[in-house]
Protein backbone atom coordinates (compact mmCIF):
# COMPACT_ATOMS: atom_id res chain seq x y z
CA UNK A 1 0.00 0.00 0.00
CA UNK A 2 1.43 3.25 -0.53
CA UNK A 3 1.64 5.93 2.35
CA UNK A 4 2.55 9.86 2.05
CA UNK A 5 4.36 8.84 5.52
CA UNK A 6 6.02 6.35 7.53
CA UNK A 7 7.27 6.04 11.09
CA UNK A 8 9.20 2.81 12.35
CA UNK A 9 7.87 1.81 15.62
CA UNK A 10 9.68 -1.56 15.39
CA UNK A 11 11.01 -2.83 19.00
CA UNK A 12 8.56 -0.49 20.45
CA UNK A 13 5.69 -1.82 23.07
CA UNK A 14 2.04 -0.38 24.01
CA UNK A 15 1.76 2.27 24.41
CA UNK A 16 4.90 4.00 22.13
CA UNK A 17 3.41 2.69 18.69
CA UNK A 18 0.21 4.27 18.98
CA UNK A 19 1.54 7.80 20.99
CA UNK A 20 3.87 8.07 17.97
CA UNK A 21 1.01 7.37 15.91
CA UNK A 22 -0.99 10.09 17.44
CA UNK A 23 2.16 12.63 16.81
CA UNK A 24 2.78 11.66 13.48
CA UNK A 25 -0.80 12.16 12.42
CA UNK A 26 -0.76 15.62 13.82
CA UNK A 27 1.71 16.29 10.46
CA UNK A 28 -0.31 14.65 7.99
CA UNK A 29 -2.73 16.85 6.11
CA UNK A 30 -6.26 15.76 6.00
CA UNK A 31 -6.78 12.19 3.46
CA UNK A 32 -3.25 11.74 3.39
CA UNK A 33 -2.29 8.31 4.54
CA UNK A 34 0.80 7.13 7.19
CA UNK A 35 2.63 3.83 7.48
CA UNK A 36 3.40 2.42 11.16
CA UNK A 37 5.86 -0.45 11.15
CA UNK A 38 5.89 -1.96 13.80
CA UNK A 39 6.23 -5.99 15.82
CA UNK A 40 4.67 -6.17 18.53
CA UNK A 41 1.42 -7.81 17.73
CA UNK A 42 -0.50 -5.69 19.73
CA UNK A 43 -0.85 -2.83 17.16
CA UNK A 44 -2.80 -5.07 15.27
CA UNK A 45 -6.17 -4.61 17.32
CA UNK A 46 -5.01 -1.12 18.91
CA UNK A 47 -4.85 0.82 15.84
CA UNK A 48 -8.04 -0.12 14.21
CA UNK A 49 -9.06 0.85 18.03
CA UNK A 50 -7.53 4.00 17.72
CA UNK A 51 -8.61 5.51 14.22
CA UNK A 52 -12.48 4.34 15.51
CA UNK A 53 -12.04 6.26 18.40
CA UNK A 54 -9.97 9.18 16.59
CA UNK A 55 -12.57 9.34 13.65
CA UNK A 56 -9.02 8.27 11.31
CA UNK A 57 -9.73 5.99 8.77
CA UNK A 58 -8.34 2.17 9.16
CA UNK A 59 -7.31 0.93 6.08
CA UNK A 60 -6.01 -2.56 6.64
CA UNK A 61 -2.54 -4.80 8.13
CA UNK A 62 0.20 -5.89 5.97
CA UNK A 63 2.34 -8.67 7.29
CA UNK A 64 5.76 -10.01 5.92
CA UNK A 65 7.89 -12.36 8.48
CA UNK A 66 7.65 -10.76 11.71
CA UNK A 67 6.79 -7.37 10.77
CA UNK A 68 3.55 -5.67 10.55
CA UNK A 69 2.60 -2.92 8.96
CA UNK A 70 -0.99 -0.98 9.36
CA UNK A 71 -2.32 2.04 7.44
CA UNK A 72 -4.74 4.95 8.34
CA UNK A 73 -5.92 8.13 6.58
CA UNK A 74 -6.18 11.44 8.21
CA UNK A 75 -9.52 12.36 8.55
CA UNK B 1 -16.97 15.84 24.20
CA UNK B 2 -17.76 16.46 27.50
CA UNK B 3 -18.19 12.36 28.50
CA UNK B 4 -14.75 11.67 26.74
CA UNK B 5 -12.97 12.52 30.56
CA UNK B 6 -10.78 9.66 31.47
CA UNK B 7 -10.06 10.09 35.08
CA UNK B 8 -7.38 7.63 37.15
CA UNK B 9 -6.82 8.18 40.48
CA UNK B 10 -3.59 6.99 41.51
CA UNK B 11 -3.58 5.30 44.69
CA UNK B 12 -0.48 3.60 45.06
CA UNK B 13 2.95 4.28 45.39
CA UNK B 14 4.82 1.04 43.79
CA UNK B 15 6.61 1.74 40.29
CA UNK B 16 4.52 -1.11 38.72
CA UNK B 17 1.25 0.30 39.54
CA UNK B 18 2.40 3.49 38.52
CA UNK B 19 3.58 2.53 35.43
CA UNK B 20 0.32 0.74 34.78
CA UNK B 21 -1.67 4.09 35.78
CA UNK B 22 0.60 6.02 33.24
CA UNK B 23 0.66 3.74 30.35
CA UNK B 24 -3.42 3.84 29.81
CA UNK B 25 -2.80 7.51 30.21
CA UNK B 26 -0.62 8.36 27.59
CA UNK B 27 -2.65 5.95 25.46
CA UNK B 28 -6.51 7.94 26.79
CA UNK B 29 -4.43 11.21 25.54
CA UNK B 30 -3.20 9.66 22.60
CA UNK B 31 -6.36 8.65 21.04
CA UNK B 32 -7.61 12.41 21.68
CA UNK B 33 -9.17 11.34 25.40
CA UNK B 34 -9.42 14.24 28.03
CA UNK B 35 -7.07 12.35 31.19
CA UNK B 36 -6.77 13.48 34.68
CA UNK B 37 -4.85 11.65 37.09
CA UNK B 38 -5.58 12.33 40.88
CA UNK B 39 -2.86 11.45 42.95
CA UNK B 40 -4.09 10.35 46.76
CA UNK B 41 -2.14 8.43 49.49
CA UNK B 42 0.72 6.68 47.94
CA UNK B 43 0.41 7.98 45.20
CA UNK B 44 1.38 10.91 45.97
CA UNK B 45 4.95 9.52 45.78
CA UNK B 46 4.79 9.49 42.29
CA UNK B 47 4.51 13.12 41.92
CA UNK B 48 6.92 14.05 44.84
CA UNK B 49 10.48 15.32 44.26
CA UNK B 50 11.73 12.75 46.36
CA UNK B 51 13.63 15.37 48.88
CA UNK B 52 14.43 14.50 52.38
CA UNK B 53 14.17 18.25 53.54
CA UNK B 54 11.98 18.72 56.60
CA UNK B 55 10.23 21.94 55.63
CA UNK B 56 7.13 22.26 57.46
CA UNK B 57 6.35 18.59 58.98
CA UNK B 58 5.80 16.98 62.18
CA UNK B 59 8.35 14.73 63.36
CA UNK B 60 6.36 11.98 62.43
CA UNK B 61 5.47 13.07 58.83
CA UNK B 62 9.25 13.50 58.13
CA UNK B 63 9.74 10.67 59.58
CA UNK B 64 7.44 8.61 56.91
CA UNK B 65 8.68 10.76 54.56
CA UNK B 66 12.35 9.21 54.86
CA UNK B 67 11.01 5.67 55.26
CA UNK B 68 9.19 6.26 51.80
CA UNK B 69 10.73 9.04 50.65
CA UNK B 70 8.50 8.65 46.59
CA UNK B 71 9.87 10.33 43.40
CA UNK B 72 9.54 8.74 40.25
CA UNK B 73 13.34 7.31 40.56
CA UNK B 74 13.02 5.75 43.86
CA UNK B 75 9.79 3.84 44.10
CA UNK B 76 9.77 -0.30 44.25
CA UNK B 77 8.17 -2.98 42.77
CA UNK B 78 4.85 -3.90 44.58
CA UNK B 79 5.97 -8.01 44.11
CA UNK B 80 9.88 -9.12 44.14
CA UNK B 81 11.21 -6.27 45.21
CA UNK B 82 13.93 -7.99 47.05
CA UNK B 83 15.97 -5.21 48.70
CA UNK B 84 15.97 -2.75 45.38
CA UNK B 85 17.54 -6.35 43.12
CA UNK B 86 14.16 -7.00 41.80
CA UNK B 87 13.37 -3.43 40.47
CA UNK B 88 17.02 -2.75 39.11
CA UNK B 89 15.97 -5.89 36.99
CA UNK B 90 13.06 -4.86 35.80
CA UNK B 91 13.89 -1.44 34.84
CA UNK B 92 16.84 -3.15 32.84
CA UNK B 93 14.93 -5.24 31.10
CA UNK B 94 12.25 -2.15 30.30
CA UNK B 95 15.50 -0.86 28.65
CA UNK B 96 16.92 -3.73 27.21
CA UNK B 97 13.03 -3.75 25.12
CA UNK B 98 13.30 0.09 24.86
CA UNK B 99 10.39 0.57 26.85
CA UNK B 100 9.92 4.27 28.49
CA UNK B 101 10.86 4.68 31.70
CA UNK B 102 7.83 5.69 34.86
CA UNK B 103 10.22 9.65 34.27
CA UNK B 104 9.81 9.14 30.26
CA UNK B 105 6.11 8.43 30.89
CA UNK B 106 5.25 11.26 33.26
CA UNK B 107 7.02 13.60 30.89
CA UNK B 108 5.27 12.25 28.04
CA UNK B 109 2.15 12.88 29.92
CA UNK B 110 2.60 15.98 30.30
CA UNK B 111 3.66 16.89 26.96
CA UNK B 112 -0.09 15.30 25.56
CA UNK B 113 -1.49 17.27 27.92
CA UNK B 114 -2.15 15.26 30.96
CA UNK B 115 -3.89 16.85 33.97
CA UNK B 116 -2.28 16.38 37.19
CA UNK B 117 -4.08 16.63 40.26
CA UNK B 118 -2.67 16.66 43.86
CA UNK B 119 -5.25 15.67 46.63
CA UNK B 120 -4.61 17.98 49.34
CA UNK B 121 -6.14 15.90 52.14
CA UNK B 122 -3.57 13.46 51.37
CA UNK B 123 -0.84 16.29 51.38
CA UNK B 124 -2.29 17.42 55.04
CA UNK B 125 -2.09 13.80 55.95
CA UNK B 126 1.64 13.47 55.34
CA UNK B 127 2.81 17.01 55.85
CA UNK B 128 3.71 17.94 52.18
CA UNK B 129 3.03 21.17 50.28
CA UNK B 130 3.03 22.14 46.91
CA UNK B 131 7.09 22.91 46.73
CA UNK B 132 7.07 18.78 47.15
CA UNK B 133 6.28 17.77 44.03
CA UNK B 134 7.08 17.89 40.42
CA UNK B 135 6.27 21.11 38.13
CA UNK B 136 4.15 18.76 36.11
CA UNK B 137 1.63 18.99 39.06
CA UNK B 138 -1.23 21.44 37.76
CA UNK B 139 -3.71 21.40 40.14
CA UNK B 140 -4.30 20.48 44.54
CA UNK B 141 -7.75 19.64 44.85
CA UNK B 142 -9.96 17.52 46.35
CA UNK B 143 -12.56 14.45 46.03
CA UNK B 144 -15.66 16.73 44.61
CA UNK B 145 -12.83 17.77 41.67
CA UNK B 146 -12.44 14.43 41.02
CA UNK B 147 -16.06 13.20 41.30
CA UNK B 148 -17.10 16.47 39.13
CA UNK B 149 -14.57 14.88 36.16
CA UNK B 150 -15.47 11.09 36.82
CA UNK B 151 -19.19 12.28 36.52
CA UNK B 152 -18.48 13.44 32.84
CA UNK B 153 -16.28 10.51 32.01
CA UNK B 154 -16.93 6.88 31.15
CA UNK B 155 -13.26 5.70 32.05
CA UNK B 156 -12.78 6.28 35.26
CA UNK B 157 -9.96 3.85 37.04
CA UNK B 158 -8.69 3.45 40.18
CA UNK B 159 -4.93 2.31 40.42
Amino acid sequence: MNADQSIDCVGLYCPMPIVKTAQKMKELEPGQVLEVIADDKGIKTDMPAWAEKTGNEFLGIEEEGGEIKVYVRKK
Amino acid sequence: MPDDNVTIVVFSGELDKALAAFNIANTAAAMGMNVSMFFTFWGLGVIKKGGIERGGKSFMQWMMGLMDRGGASHLKLSKMNMMGAGTRTMKSLMKKYRMPSLEEQIKLAKDQGVHFIACTTSMALMGLEEGDFIDEVDELAGAATYLGLASEGKVNLFI
